[in-house]
């Protein structure tokens, strides 16, 4: 029940409810379409991207609680960060989510992300936490295939 | 739990022969409700692997010693044992196969191939699982054939004048559901088998969700293919079964060449062995088949009518307890369904929902169950289903309903 505390936490539930950045853009020079095929789950990732700095980001698609909090909460942390600079935090955040109980986290420098800690219990929501993060990551290589999780 | 007068069956004694019910998951007793997906396993089948892998282990059909003829002897006295759950003419027409889907894959392209022409049609419906879509997809695209489906209405039933309507003289195979995985419909399959044989249609029915509920007659429905996998059924996975009308059989062309299939091989020219060995090349699930026979017994010891009405009461049961819950909306609500019950909670994602009750111990299926065309007729991406199977009970039915509670008071935080 604590882990199922810490993952429904009000941080979360909030973002799920009420996500920030949902909004198509017209205007994005990067768009990138993330699916995962084992839960249905999609989220397009927009970028406005002006001399390797993040002017503007959004999102859009549907999902669970987890994936869709976390597309909000990554468009919140990306904003006015350089293109390194928000792969860094993919990094970090990839390694807090799915680094497994023996990996140290690195939360102490993730900010509001640091509310995804509590998906480490729950090998099976991983791949939801990260969804957008890869969507992101594609978008960032301009790789603007469709990406799936599978 | 003793309050169910009404059952001839002895749940607890059920229950104690299934060791892994007895299981604690995060701290709490497992809920298995996830049956459509597979079920678990009784000691007698998990006794009986064990003594063929024990006592009886050897290739079949081929050696002279007495090992070889104890496994043959089991290996084909599963097959009859199979012949007499589906009540079919001749243990010729009961082919062992890797599990439903292969079933229908090897009907799909030996029959496909064999019977297909460009502007044909093959007719399935719109709950079907992606194992009754794609194998007649790939058979389509090779032959030039179309294939065409029936849809259904709201309650999630086939709507009969439509079906009726695409079958024509274009139809030459039908290919329909018993019971939907997604929906728990259960069709009308007699009828179906009907129509489709006076269009002159082939007629094949997916029993992959029907024959762990329900008493299931092949002669009685009329089809020529019915297939099903061993695993929902009590039995090992890797293990299925393919029914086919002899005359059918006979006349299509083998699936997989090899050993076992043969009758003698040159360079020049093989002969086919005959049925039902015609369709089994290479060494067979050997144990996965005695496996299957022993799953058989057990249900068949119990009686599918009295599982039929026992799981009817417990579906009944948990339809009324979600539909109390005003957050809860029932996907799929035909008037005859069997032992699935799909559902969405609002503003909840069916993912979370599986989490939640996970937590609980309670285990479910989330997402598209295979029958992502379902999920787009209902306009969602995903729904959670529990499924029922004989050892369950109304005490984990009203541990669902206190879970999708629990669910929902999460999140209205």
């Amino acid at each position: 029940m604590t882990g199922l505390r810490e993952l429904y936490q009000e941080t979360i539930l909030d973002h799920y409810k009420r996500p920030r950045n949902f909004r198509q853009m017209p205007d994005a020079n990067r768009q990138v379409e993330g699916y995962n095929p084992l839960c249905g789950d999609r989220v397009t990732v927009y970028l406005k991207l002006e001399n390797g700095v993040i002017q503007d980001v959004s999102f859009v698609g549907q999902g669970c609680a987890i994936s869709t909090a976390s597309a909000s909460l990554m468009t919140e942390a990306l904003k006015g960060k350089t293109e390194a600079e928000a792969e860094e935090l993919f990094r970090r955040f990839h390694n807090l989510v799915a680094g497994g109980a023996g990996v140290e986290s690195e939360e102490g420098d993730l900010g509001k992300l640091a509310v995804f800690a509590g998906v480490r219990e729950f090998p099976a929501r991983v791949k939801c936490a990260s969804l957008a993060w890869h969507t992101l990551h594609a978008a960032l290589k301009g790789d603007l295939r469709k990406v799936s999780t599978e | 739990m003793m309050a169910i007068a009404k059952t001839p069956l002895d749940i607890q004694r059920i229950r104690s022969d299934f060791p892994i019910l007895g299981t604690r998951v995060r701290g709490r007793p497992l809920v298995y409700l996830d049956n459509a997906a597979t079920t678990q396993k009784p000691t007698v089948v998990i006794e009986r692997l064990v003594e063929y892998y024990t006592h009886e282990n050897a290739n079949i059909h081929r050696g002279v010693h007495a090992l070889s003829e104890r496994a043959t002897s089991a290996f084909e006295g599963a097959r009859d044992t199979v012949r007499r759950f589906l009540n079919a003419a001749s243990p010729h027409e009961i082919i062992f196969t890797r599990g439903a889907t292969e079933s229908i894959n090897l009907v799909a392209s030996s029959l496909g191939r064999q019977l297909l022409r460009p502007g044909d049609e093959v007719l399935i419906t719109a709950m079907e699982h992606h194992s009754n879509i794609v194998p007649w997809q790939l058979i389509c695209e090779a032959t030039g054939a179309r294939l065409r489906v029936a849809p259904i209405n709201d309650q999630g039933e086939v709507i009969w004048e439509r079906f009726e309507e695409m079958l024509g003289p274009a139809t030459r195979i039908v290919s329909v559901v018993h019971v939907s995985n997604s929906l728990g419909t259960v069709n009308p399959v007699r009828r179906m088998v009907q129509a489709g044989h006076s269009a002159g249609a082939v007629v094949l029915v997916d029993g992959a969700q029907a024959v762990s509920h329900m008493p299931v007659d092949v002669r009685d429905l009329g089809c020529d293919f019915y297939v099903f996998s061993g695993h929902k059924v009590f039995g090992p996975t890797g293990i299925g079964v393919l029914y086919g009308k002899e005359a059918l059989l006979d006349a299509m062309p083998p699936y997989q060449g090899g050993g076992d299939m043969i009758r003698s091989v040159t360079f020049e020219k093989t002969l086919f062995n005959a049925l039902p060995y015609k369709f089994e090349a290479g060494t067979p699930h050997i144990a996965g088949a005695i496996g299957l026979a022993a799953a058989i017994d057990y249900v068949e010891a119990i009686g599918r009518d009295n599982i039929a009405q026992y799981e009817r009461d417990l579906l009944e049961y948990a339809t009324h307890l979600l539909e109390e819950i005003p957050e809860v909306q029932i996907i799929g609500k035909a008037a005859h369904k069997a032992a699935v019950l799909s559902f969405i909670i609002d503003g909840v994602h069916p993912h979370d929902v599986g989490t939640i009750l996970d937590d609980e111990g309670i285990a479910i299926r989330t997402g598209h169950h295979c029958t992502q065309p379902v999920m787009d007729r209902y306009g969602i991406p995903a729904t959670a289903r529990a499924s029922f199977a004989l050892y369950n009970t109304r005490e984990e039915v009203d541990a669902l309903a206190a879970g999708v509670r629990k669910v929902i008071e999460v999140f209205r935080r």
